[in-house]
Protein backbone atom coordinates (compact mmCIF):
# COMPACT_ATOMS: atom_id res chain seq x y z
CA UNK A 1 0.00 0.00 0.00
CA UNK A 2 1.13 3.52 -0.79
CA UNK A 3 -0.12 6.52 1.15
CA UNK A 4 0.73 10.03 0.14
CA UNK A 5 -0.63 12.94 2.12
CA UNK A 6 -0.22 16.66 1.65
CA UNK A 7 2.90 16.29 -0.49
CA UNK A 8 4.34 19.54 -1.78
CA UNK A 9 7.41 20.27 -3.83
CA UNK A 10 8.70 23.51 -5.20
CA UNK A 11 11.53 23.90 -7.68
CA UNK A 12 12.73 27.46 -7.54
CA UNK A 13 9.66 29.54 -8.25
CA UNK A 14 7.56 26.70 -9.63
CA UNK A 15 5.17 24.80 -7.38
CA UNK A 16 5.34 21.38 -8.97
CA UNK A 17 3.36 19.50 -6.33
CA UNK A 18 0.81 21.48 -4.33
CA UNK A 19 -0.57 19.09 -1.79
CA UNK A 20 -0.92 15.67 -3.36
CA UNK A 21 -3.11 13.19 -1.50
CA UNK A 22 -3.23 9.68 -2.81
CA UNK A 23 -3.94 6.24 -1.40
CA UNK A 24 -3.15 3.20 -3.44
CA UNK A 25 -4.38 -0.08 -2.04
CA UNK A 26 -2.20 -3.16 -2.04
CA UNK A 27 -2.49 -5.09 -5.27
CA UNK A 28 -3.98 -2.18 -7.16
CA UNK A 29 -2.74 -0.82 -10.43
CA UNK A 30 -3.00 2.94 -10.63
CA UNK A 31 -2.42 4.98 -13.74
CA UNK A 32 -0.96 8.41 -13.12
CA UNK A 33 -2.15 10.73 -15.84
CA UNK A 34 -2.01 14.40 -16.57
CA UNK A 35 -0.63 16.87 -19.09
CA UNK A 36 3.11 17.43 -19.52
CA UNK A 37 4.53 19.25 -16.57
CA UNK A 38 1.70 18.24 -14.25
CA UNK A 39 4.19 16.73 -11.81
CA UNK A 40 3.92 13.03 -12.63
CA UNK A 41 7.63 12.33 -12.78
CA UNK A 42 8.31 14.49 -9.74
CA UNK A 43 5.67 12.53 -7.81
CA UNK A 44 7.25 9.24 -8.85
CA UNK A 45 10.74 10.41 -7.97
CA UNK A 46 9.53 11.55 -4.58
CA UNK A 47 8.03 8.10 -4.02
CA UNK A 48 11.46 6.64 -4.66
CA UNK A 49 13.26 9.12 -2.43
CA UNK A 50 15.14 10.52 -5.44
CA UNK A 51 13.52 13.89 -4.89
CA UNK A 52 12.81 15.25 -1.44
CA UNK A 53 9.34 16.65 -0.86
CA UNK A 54 9.10 20.00 0.94
CA UNK A 55 6.27 18.88 3.17
CA UNK A 56 3.85 16.02 3.44
CA UNK A 57 4.17 12.34 4.16
CA UNK A 58 4.72 9.22 2.09
CA UNK A 59 4.47 5.69 3.37
CA UNK A 60 5.08 2.56 1.37
CA UNK A 61 3.79 -0.52 3.16
CA UNK A 62 3.98 1.41 6.43
CA UNK A 63 7.63 2.35 5.97
CA UNK A 64 8.09 6.12 5.78
CA UNK A 65 9.89 7.46 2.74
CA UNK A 66 12.22 10.17 3.91
CA UNK A 67 15.62 11.75 3.81
CA UNK A 68 17.01 9.37 6.38
CA UNK A 69 19.52 6.63 5.95
CA UNK A 70 16.94 3.85 6.17
CA UNK A 71 16.78 2.74 2.58
CA UNK A 72 15.52 -0.78 3.19
CA UNK A 73 12.03 0.04 1.94
CA UNK A 74 13.45 0.33 -1.56
CA UNK A 75 14.21 -3.39 -1.55
CA UNK A 76 10.47 -3.82 -2.15
CA UNK A 77 10.39 -1.49 -5.12
CA UNK A 78 11.00 -2.18 -8.78
CA UNK A 79 11.54 1.02 -10.74
CA UNK A 80 11.53 1.51 -14.46
CA UNK A 81 12.68 5.02 -15.35
CA UNK A 82 11.53 6.82 -18.46
CA UNK A 83 14.96 6.96 -20.03
CA UNK A 84 17.35 4.05 -19.87
CA UNK A 85 21.02 4.98 -19.88
CA UNK A 86 23.60 2.60 -18.56
CA UNK A 87 27.40 2.53 -18.33
CA UNK A 88 28.37 2.13 -21.98
CA UNK A 89 31.00 -0.53 -21.71
CA UNK A 90 29.17 -2.91 -19.42
CA UNK A 91 26.92 -5.68 -20.66
CA UNK A 92 23.36 -6.28 -19.53
CA UNK A 93 24.48 -9.49 -17.84
CA UNK A 94 27.07 -7.54 -15.83
CA UNK A 95 24.45 -4.98 -14.91
CA UNK A 96 22.12 -7.71 -13.64
CA UNK A 97 24.94 -9.23 -11.61
CA UNK A 98 25.86 -5.88 -10.14
CA UNK A 99 22.33 -5.08 -9.02
CA UNK A 100 21.91 -8.58 -7.66
CA UNK A 101 25.05 -8.18 -5.57
CA UNK A 102 23.98 -4.72 -4.43
CA UNK A 103 20.79 -6.27 -3.11
CA UNK A 104 22.69 -9.01 -1.34
CA UNK A 105 22.08 -11.82 -3.82
CA UNK A 106 18.43 -12.54 -3.14
CA UNK A 107 17.32 -15.98 -4.29
CA UNK A 108 14.38 -16.55 -6.61
CA UNK A 109 14.89 -14.03 -9.36
CA UNK A 110 12.29 -13.36 -12.00
CA UNK A 111 14.03 -13.61 -15.35
CA UNK A 112 10.90 -14.40 -17.32
CA UNK A 113 11.04 -11.11 -19.22
CA UNK A 114 14.55 -11.83 -20.49
CA UNK A 115 13.23 -14.93 -22.22
CA UNK A 116 9.98 -13.37 -23.37
CA UNK A 117 11.76 -10.38 -24.89
CA UNK A 118 14.26 -12.72 -26.50
CA UNK A 119 17.11 -10.83 -24.84
CA UNK A 120 19.37 -13.81 -24.18
CA UNK A 121 21.53 -13.14 -27.24
CA UNK A 122 21.94 -9.45 -26.28
CA UNK A 123 23.02 -10.03 -22.70
CA UNK A 124 26.75 -10.10 -23.31
CA UNK A 125 26.99 -7.18 -25.73
CA UNK A 126 28.16 -3.83 -24.40
CA UNK A 127 25.10 -1.76 -23.56
CA UNK A 128 26.22 1.08 -25.84
CA UNK A 129 25.56 -0.98 -28.97
CA UNK A 130 21.99 -1.87 -28.00
CA UNK A 131 19.14 0.02 -29.63
CA UNK A 132 16.93 2.34 -27.61
CA UNK A 133 14.13 -0.20 -27.55
CA UNK A 134 16.41 -3.01 -26.44
CA UNK A 135 17.78 -0.83 -23.64
CA UNK A 136 14.21 -0.17 -22.60
CA UNK A 137 13.67 -3.93 -22.43
CA UNK A 138 16.75 -4.32 -20.23
CA UNK A 139 15.28 -1.56 -18.11
CA UNK A 140 12.00 -3.48 -17.80
CA UNK A 141 13.78 -6.73 -16.90
CA UNK A 142 15.61 -4.89 -14.09
CA UNK A 143 12.35 -3.56 -12.67
CA UNK A 144 10.83 -7.04 -12.41
CA UNK A 145 14.00 -8.95 -11.56
CA UNK A 146 13.63 -8.96 -7.78
CA UNK A 147 9.90 -9.77 -7.65
CA UNK A 148 9.08 -6.39 -6.11
CA UNK A 149 5.91 -5.82 -4.15
CA UNK A 150 5.69 -2.31 -5.48
CA UNK A 151 6.29 -1.45 -9.12
CA UNK A 152 6.85 2.09 -10.27
CA UNK A 153 6.84 2.38 -14.04
CA UNK A 154 7.45 5.70 -15.79
CA UNK A 155 6.05 5.41 -19.32
CA UNK A 156 6.99 1.76 -19.52
CA UNK A 157 5.95 1.03 -23.08
CA UNK A 158 7.41 4.17 -24.66
CA UNK A 159 9.86 3.06 -27.31
CA UNK A 160 8.81 -0.59 -27.33
CA UNK A 161 7.45 -2.28 -30.43
CA UNK A 162 3.83 -3.52 -30.24
CA UNK A 163 4.85 -7.09 -29.57
CA UNK A 164 7.21 -6.23 -26.72
CA UNK A 165 4.71 -3.77 -25.41
CA UNK A 166 2.15 -6.58 -25.17
CA UNK A 167 4.69 -8.79 -23.40
CA UNK A 168 5.31 -6.07 -20.84
CA UNK A 169 1.62 -5.43 -20.31
CA UNK A 170 1.01 -9.14 -19.70
CA UNK A 171 3.84 -9.06 -17.19
CA UNK A 172 2.32 -6.10 -15.37
CA UNK A 173 -1.03 -7.89 -15.18
CA UNK A 174 0.69 -11.04 -13.92
CA UNK A 175 2.48 -9.05 -11.21
CA UNK A 176 -0.85 -7.58 -10.19
CA UNK A 177 -2.37 -11.04 -9.91
CA UNK A 178 0.48 -11.93 -7.58
CA UNK A 179 -0.46 -8.98 -5.39
CA UNK A 180 1.96 -6.27 -6.49
CA UNK A 181 1.00 -2.64 -6.16
CA UNK A 182 1.69 -0.81 -9.40
CA UNK A 183 1.98 2.86 -10.31
CA UNK A 184 2.18 3.61 -14.03
CA UNK A 185 2.46 6.88 -15.88
CA UNK A 186 1.50 6.86 -19.49
CA UNK A 187 -0.01 8.98 -22.20
CA UNK A 188 -1.49 6.01 -23.97
CA UNK A 189 -5.05 5.88 -22.74
CA UNK A 190 -5.98 2.51 -24.20
CA UNK A 191 -3.06 1.03 -22.32
CA UNK A 192 -4.20 2.52 -19.04
CA UNK A 193 -7.75 1.34 -19.64
CA UNK A 194 -6.40 -2.14 -20.14
CA UNK A 195 -4.08 -2.22 -17.13
CA UNK A 196 -5.42 0.01 -14.41
CA UNK A 197 -7.94 -0.42 -11.64
CA UNK A 198 -7.89 3.27 -10.97
CA UNK A 199 -6.55 6.39 -12.57
CA UNK A 200 -5.26 9.42 -10.73
CA UNK A 201 -5.48 12.61 -12.73
CA UNK A 202 -2.79 15.07 -11.81
CA UNK A 203 -3.11 18.69 -12.87
CA UNK A 204 -1.02 21.64 -11.67
CA UNK A 205 0.40 19.60 -8.84
CA UNK A 206 -2.88 18.39 -7.35
CA UNK A 207 -4.80 15.14 -7.82
CA UNK A 208 -8.03 16.31 -9.46
CA UNK A 209 -9.62 12.92 -9.83
CA UNK A 210 -8.95 9.49 -8.41
CA UNK A 211 -11.12 6.52 -9.13
CA UNK A 212 -11.97 3.72 -11.51
CA UNK A 213 -11.76 4.40 -15.21
CA UNK A 214 -15.48 3.77 -15.60
CA UNK A 215 -16.36 6.39 -13.03
CA UNK A 216 -14.30 8.92 -14.91
CA UNK A 217 -16.01 8.17 -18.19
CA UNK A 218 -19.49 8.36 -16.66
CA UNK A 219 -18.94 11.61 -14.76
CA UNK A 220 -17.65 13.30 -17.85
CA UNK A 221 -20.23 11.53 -20.04
CA UNK A 222 -17.56 10.53 -22.51
CA UNK A 223 -17.12 7.26 -24.37
CA UNK A 224 -13.54 6.47 -23.43
CA UNK A 225 -10.70 7.50 -21.17
CA UNK A 226 -9.02 9.66 -23.73
CA UNK A 227 -12.07 11.83 -24.26
CA UNK A 228 -12.85 11.83 -20.56
CA UNK A 229 -9.41 13.21 -19.77
CA UNK A 230 -9.71 15.77 -22.51
CA UNK A 231 -13.10 16.81 -21.11
CA UNK A 232 -11.64 17.08 -17.61
CA UNK A 233 -8.73 19.18 -18.81
CA UNK A 234 -10.92 21.53 -20.77
CA UNK A 235 -13.21 21.91 -17.80
CA UNK A 236 -10.28 22.66 -15.51
CA UNK A 237 -8.84 25.22 -17.85
CA UNK A 238 -12.16 26.95 -18.43
CA UNK B 1 34.82 0.79 2.48
CA UNK B 2 31.46 -0.87 2.67
CA UNK B 3 30.45 -3.65 0.35
CA UNK B 4 28.08 -1.40 -1.54
CA UNK B 5 30.78 1.18 -2.30
CA UNK B 6 33.07 -1.59 -3.46
CA UNK B 7 30.47 -2.98 -5.84
CA UNK B 8 29.70 0.40 -7.35
CA UNK B 9 33.42 1.15 -7.70
CA UNK B 10 34.05 -2.22 -9.29
CA UNK B 11 31.42 -1.75 -11.96
CA UNK B 12 32.54 1.83 -12.67
CA UNK B 13 36.13 0.64 -12.89
CA UNK B 14 35.21 -2.13 -15.28
CA UNK B 15 33.37 0.41 -17.42
CA UNK B 16 36.37 2.78 -17.36
CA UNK B 17 38.92 0.07 -18.14
CA UNK B 18 37.15 -0.68 -21.40
CA UNK B 19 36.73 2.93 -22.37
CA UNK B 20 38.84 4.65 -24.97
CA UNK B 21 39.47 7.83 -23.00
CA UNK B 22 41.37 6.00 -20.28
CA UNK B 23 43.64 4.29 -22.82
CA UNK B 24 44.33 7.57 -24.60
CA UNK B 25 44.97 9.35 -21.31
CA UNK B 26 47.42 6.69 -20.13
CA UNK B 27 49.24 6.48 -23.47
CA UNK B 28 49.54 10.26 -23.56
CA UNK B 29 51.59 10.24 -20.37
CA UNK B 30 53.64 7.26 -21.52
CA UNK B 31 54.62 8.97 -24.78
CA UNK B 32 55.20 12.26 -23.01
CA UNK B 33 57.52 10.75 -20.40
CA UNK B 34 59.28 8.59 -22.97
CA UNK B 35 59.81 11.52 -25.30
CA UNK B 36 61.07 13.83 -22.58
CA UNK B 37 63.50 11.25 -21.23
CA UNK B 38 64.87 10.66 -24.72
CA UNK B 39 65.20 14.24 -25.81
CA UNK B 40 66.05 16.18 -22.67
CA UNK B 41 69.23 14.30 -22.02
CA UNK B 42 68.96 14.12 -18.24
CA UNK B 43 66.29 12.64 -16.02
CA UNK B 44 66.26 15.79 -13.93
CA UNK B 45 65.29 17.93 -16.90
CA UNK B 46 62.78 15.33 -18.01
CA UNK B 47 61.07 15.35 -14.61
CA UNK B 48 61.04 19.13 -14.55
CA UNK B 49 59.42 19.32 -17.99
CA UNK B 50 57.02 16.53 -17.07
CA UNK B 51 55.97 18.50 -14.02
CA UNK B 52 55.15 21.53 -16.13
CA UNK B 53 52.97 19.52 -18.49
CA UNK B 54 51.36 17.44 -15.75
CA UNK B 55 50.36 20.55 -13.82
CA UNK B 56 48.48 21.84 -16.86
CA UNK B 57 47.08 18.62 -18.32
CA UNK B 58 45.80 16.85 -15.21
CA UNK B 59 43.57 19.71 -14.06
CA UNK B 60 42.20 20.27 -17.56
CA UNK B 61 41.49 16.66 -18.47
CA UNK B 62 40.25 15.77 -15.00
CA UNK B 63 37.86 18.71 -14.85
CA UNK B 64 36.41 18.09 -18.29
CA UNK B 65 36.17 14.30 -18.08
CA UNK B 66 34.74 14.32 -14.58
CA UNK B 67 32.08 16.88 -15.38
CA UNK B 68 30.98 14.88 -18.42
CA UNK B 69 31.12 11.69 -16.36
CA UNK B 70 28.77 13.02 -13.70
CA UNK B 71 26.26 14.24 -16.29
CA UNK B 72 26.44 11.00 -18.26
CA UNK B 73 26.02 8.91 -15.15
CA UNK B 74 22.90 10.83 -14.15
CA UNK B 75 20.30 8.26 -15.24
CA UNK B 76 22.38 5.37 -13.97
CA UNK B 77 22.79 7.18 -10.66
CA UNK B 78 19.02 7.52 -10.43
CA UNK B 79 18.56 3.86 -11.21
CA UNK B 80 20.99 2.85 -8.49
CA UNK B 81 19.55 5.29 -5.98
CA UNK B 82 16.17 3.64 -6.52
CA UNK B 83 17.78 0.47 -5.14
CA UNK B 84 18.27 0.01 -1.41
CA UNK B 85 21.52 1.99 -1.44
CA UNK B 86 22.52 4.90 0.75
CA UNK B 87 23.35 8.10 -1.03
CA UNK B 88 26.68 8.38 0.76
CA UNK B 89 27.71 4.95 -0.55
CA UNK B 90 26.63 5.85 -4.06
CA UNK B 91 28.60 9.08 -3.91
CA UNK B 92 31.74 7.36 -2.70
CA UNK B 93 31.31 4.73 -5.41
CA UNK B 94 30.96 7.31 -8.17
CA UNK B 95 33.86 9.42 -6.93
CA UNK B 96 36.30 6.56 -6.47
CA UNK B 97 35.07 4.88 -9.64
CA UNK B 98 36.34 7.87 -11.60
CA UNK B 99 39.28 9.08 -9.52
CA UNK B 100 40.99 5.70 -9.28
CA UNK B 101 41.20 5.00 -13.03
CA UNK B 102 42.23 8.59 -13.80
CA UNK B 103 44.93 8.60 -11.13
CA UNK B 104 46.01 5.08 -12.01
CA UNK B 105 46.18 5.90 -15.73
CA UNK B 106 48.38 8.90 -15.06
CA UNK B 107 50.67 7.12 -12.61
CA UNK B 108 51.09 4.06 -14.82
CA UNK B 109 51.59 6.20 -17.92
CA UNK B 110 54.37 8.27 -16.39
CA UNK B 111 56.00 5.44 -14.44
CA UNK B 112 56.36 2.89 -17.23
CA UNK B 113 59.14 4.65 -19.22
CA UNK B 114 61.14 5.05 -16.00
CA UNK B 115 60.52 1.49 -14.88
CA UNK B 116 61.72 -0.01 -18.17
CA UNK B 117 64.93 1.95 -17.61
CA UNK B 118 65.40 0.30 -14.25
CA UNK B 119 63.88 3.18 -12.32
CA UNK B 120 65.92 5.99 -13.83
CA UNK B 121 68.49 8.04 -11.95
CA UNK B 122 68.44 6.78 -8.32
CA UNK B 123 69.06 10.28 -7.02
CA UNK B 124 65.88 11.45 -8.68
CA UNK B 125 63.66 8.61 -7.55
CA UNK B 126 62.28 10.71 -4.71
CA UNK B 127 61.42 13.53 -7.09
CA UNK B 128 59.70 11.11 -9.47
CA UNK B 129 57.64 9.62 -6.65
CA UNK B 130 56.72 13.12 -5.52
CA UNK B 131 55.58 13.95 -9.03
CA UNK B 132 53.43 10.80 -9.13
CA UNK B 133 51.96 11.63 -5.73
CA UNK B 134 51.19 15.19 -6.74
CA UNK B 135 49.52 14.00 -9.94
CA UNK B 136 47.37 11.55 -8.02
CA UNK B 137 46.35 14.13 -5.42
CA UNK B 138 45.64 16.78 -8.07
CA UNK B 139 43.42 14.24 -9.83
CA UNK B 140 41.52 13.81 -6.57
CA UNK B 141 41.29 17.58 -6.11
CA UNK B 142 39.93 18.28 -9.56
CA UNK B 143 37.48 15.37 -9.69
CA UNK B 144 36.11 16.69 -6.40
CA UNK B 145 35.78 20.20 -7.84
CA UNK B 146 34.18 18.81 -11.01
CA UNK B 147 31.67 16.79 -8.97
CA UNK B 148 30.74 19.93 -7.10
CA UNK B 149 30.24 21.84 -10.34
CA UNK B 150 28.25 19.10 -12.06
CA UNK B 151 26.00 18.55 -9.05
CA UNK B 152 25.47 22.26 -8.71
CA UNK B 153 24.70 23.15 -12.32
CA UNK B 154 21.66 21.37 -13.69
CA UNK B 155 22.59 22.33 -17.25
CA UNK B 156 25.51 20.38 -18.65
CA UNK B 157 26.82 23.09 -20.97
CA UNK B 158 26.90 25.51 -18.12
CA UNK B 159 28.65 22.93 -15.98
CA UNK B 160 31.25 22.28 -18.64
CA UNK B 161 31.75 26.01 -19.04
CA UNK B 162 32.29 26.40 -15.31
CA UNK B 163 34.78 23.53 -15.30
CA UNK B 164 36.77 25.15 -18.10
CA UNK B 165 36.51 28.47 -16.30
CA UNK B 166 38.05 26.97 -13.17
CA UNK B 167 40.90 25.59 -15.23
CA UNK B 168 41.52 28.88 -17.01
CA UNK B 169 41.49 30.68 -13.71
CA UNK B 170 43.81 28.35 -11.80
CA UNK B 171 45.92 27.13 -14.68
CA UNK B 172 46.51 30.25 -16.72
CA UNK B 173 45.05 33.49 -15.37
CA UNK B 174 46.48 32.90 -11.93
CA UNK B 175 50.07 33.05 -13.14
CA UNK B 176 49.32 36.19 -15.07
CA UNK B 177 47.67 37.75 -12.04
CA UNK B 178 50.69 36.96 -9.88
CA UNK B 179 52.99 38.60 -12.42
CA UNK B 180 50.82 41.69 -12.53
CA UNK B 181 50.80 41.93 -8.73
CA UNK B 182 54.56 41.55 -8.64
CA UNK B 183 55.08 44.19 -11.31
CA UNK B 184 52.67 46.70 -9.81
CA UNK B 185 53.81 46.32 -6.22
CA UNK B 186 57.47 45.79 -6.97
CA UNK B 187 58.47 48.47 -4.47
CA UNK B 188 56.54 46.97 -1.56
CA UNK B 189 57.21 43.93 0.63
CA UNK B 190 54.69 41.62 -0.99
CA UNK B 191 56.18 38.28 -0.15
CA UNK B 192 53.64 37.39 2.48
CA UNK B 193 50.56 38.26 0.43
CA UNK B 194 52.08 36.30 -2.44
CA UNK B 195 52.56 33.35 -0.16
CA UNK B 196 48.95 33.52 0.89
CA UNK B 197 48.00 33.67 -2.76
CA UNK B 198 49.75 30.41 -3.53
CA UNK B 199 47.52 28.61 -1.05
CA UNK B 200 44.55 29.71 -3.12
CA UNK B 201 45.66 27.53 -6.01
CA UNK B 202 46.10 23.76 -5.78
CA UNK B 203 48.12 23.72 -9.00
CA UNK B 204 50.57 26.23 -7.55
CA UNK B 205 50.79 24.19 -4.35
CA UNK B 206 51.66 21.14 -6.41
CA UNK B 207 54.31 23.11 -8.26
CA UNK B 208 55.67 24.39 -4.97
CA UNK B 209 56.05 20.93 -3.47
CA UNK B 210 57.70 19.69 -6.61
CA UNK B 211 60.25 22.43 -6.78
CA UNK B 212 61.04 22.24 -3.10
CA UNK B 213 61.86 18.60 -3.73
CA UNK B 214 63.84 19.30 -6.89
CA UNK B 215 65.56 22.33 -5.38
CA UNK B 216 65.06 24.42 -8.49
CA UNK B 217 62.63 26.93 -7.05
CA UNK B 218 63.84 29.86 -9.07
CA UNK B 219 63.12 28.04 -12.30
CA UNK B 220 59.45 27.80 -11.58
CA UNK B 221 57.83 31.09 -11.04
CA UNK B 222 57.87 33.90 -8.58
CA UNK B 223 55.76 32.35 -5.81
CA UNK B 224 58.06 29.35 -5.84
CA UNK B 225 61.08 31.50 -5.08
CA UNK B 226 59.25 33.29 -2.32
CA UNK B 227 57.95 30.07 -0.91
CA UNK B 228 61.35 28.51 -0.78
CA UNK B 229 62.80 31.40 1.11
CA UNK B 230 60.14 31.07 3.78
CA UNK B 231 59.91 27.34 4.03
CA UNK B 232 62.89 25.38 3.01
CA UNK B 233 62.90 21.63 3.13
CA UNK B 234 60.55 19.36 4.97
CA UNK B 235 58.37 21.89 6.79
CA UNK B 236 57.54 23.64 3.52
CA UNK B 237 56.61 20.38 1.86
CA UNK B 238 54.48 19.37 4.84
CA UNK B 239 52.67 22.70 4.91
CA UNK B 240 52.00 22.71 1.18
CA UNK B 241 50.89 19.08 1.29
CA UNK B 242 48.43 19.80 4.05
CA UNK B 243 47.03 22.70 2.07
CA UNK B 244 46.76 20.50 -1.00
CA UNK B 245 44.95 17.82 0.97
CA UNK B 246 42.50 20.48 2.15
CA UNK B 247 41.88 21.34 -1.49
CA UNK B 248 40.70 17.77 -1.96
CA UNK B 249 38.79 17.30 1.28
CA UNK B 250 36.81 20.54 1.23
CA UNK B 251 35.32 20.27 -2.29
CA UNK B 252 34.72 16.58 -1.66
CA UNK B 253 32.81 17.33 1.52
CA UNK B 254 30.78 20.02 -0.22
CA UNK B 255 29.99 17.68 -3.13
CA UNK B 256 28.98 14.89 -0.80
CA UNK B 257 26.60 17.25 0.95
CA UNK B 258 25.14 18.42 -2.36
CA UNK B 259 24.73 14.82 -3.47
CA UNK B 260 22.96 13.86 -0.27
CA UNK B 261 20.40 16.65 -0.62
CA UNK B 262 20.05 16.73 -4.36
CA UNK B 263 16.71 16.27 -6.10
CA UNK B 264 17.35 13.89 -8.94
Amino acid sequence: MITISGLTKRFGRVDVLRGVDLRIARGHVVGLIGPNGAGKTTLIKTLLGLTHGDSGLIRIDDAPVGDGDDVSYRAQIGYMPQIARFPENLSAAELFTMLRELRGNPPDLDEELVTKFGLSSELDKPLRVLSGGTKQKVNACLAFLFRPKVLILDEPTAGLDPLSSAVLKDKILAARREGATVVITSHIMSELEELCDDVAFLLDGVVRFMGPVRELTTTTRQVNLERAIAALMIREVA
Amino acid sequence: MTGVVQKVVRSQLRDAMRSRWLTVYTLFFTFLAEGLIRFSGSDAKAILSLTTVVLIVIPLVTLVLSTIYVYNAREFTELLLAQPIKRSSMFAGLYLGLTLPLAGGFAAGVAVPFIVRGGGDPALRGALLTLLAIGVVLTGVFTAIAFWIALRAEDRLRGLGMALGVWLLLGLLYDGAVLVVVAVFADYPIERPLLALSFANPIDLGRMIMLLRLDVAALMGYTGAVFQRFFSGASGVALASTALAAWMVVPLGLSARLFRRKDF
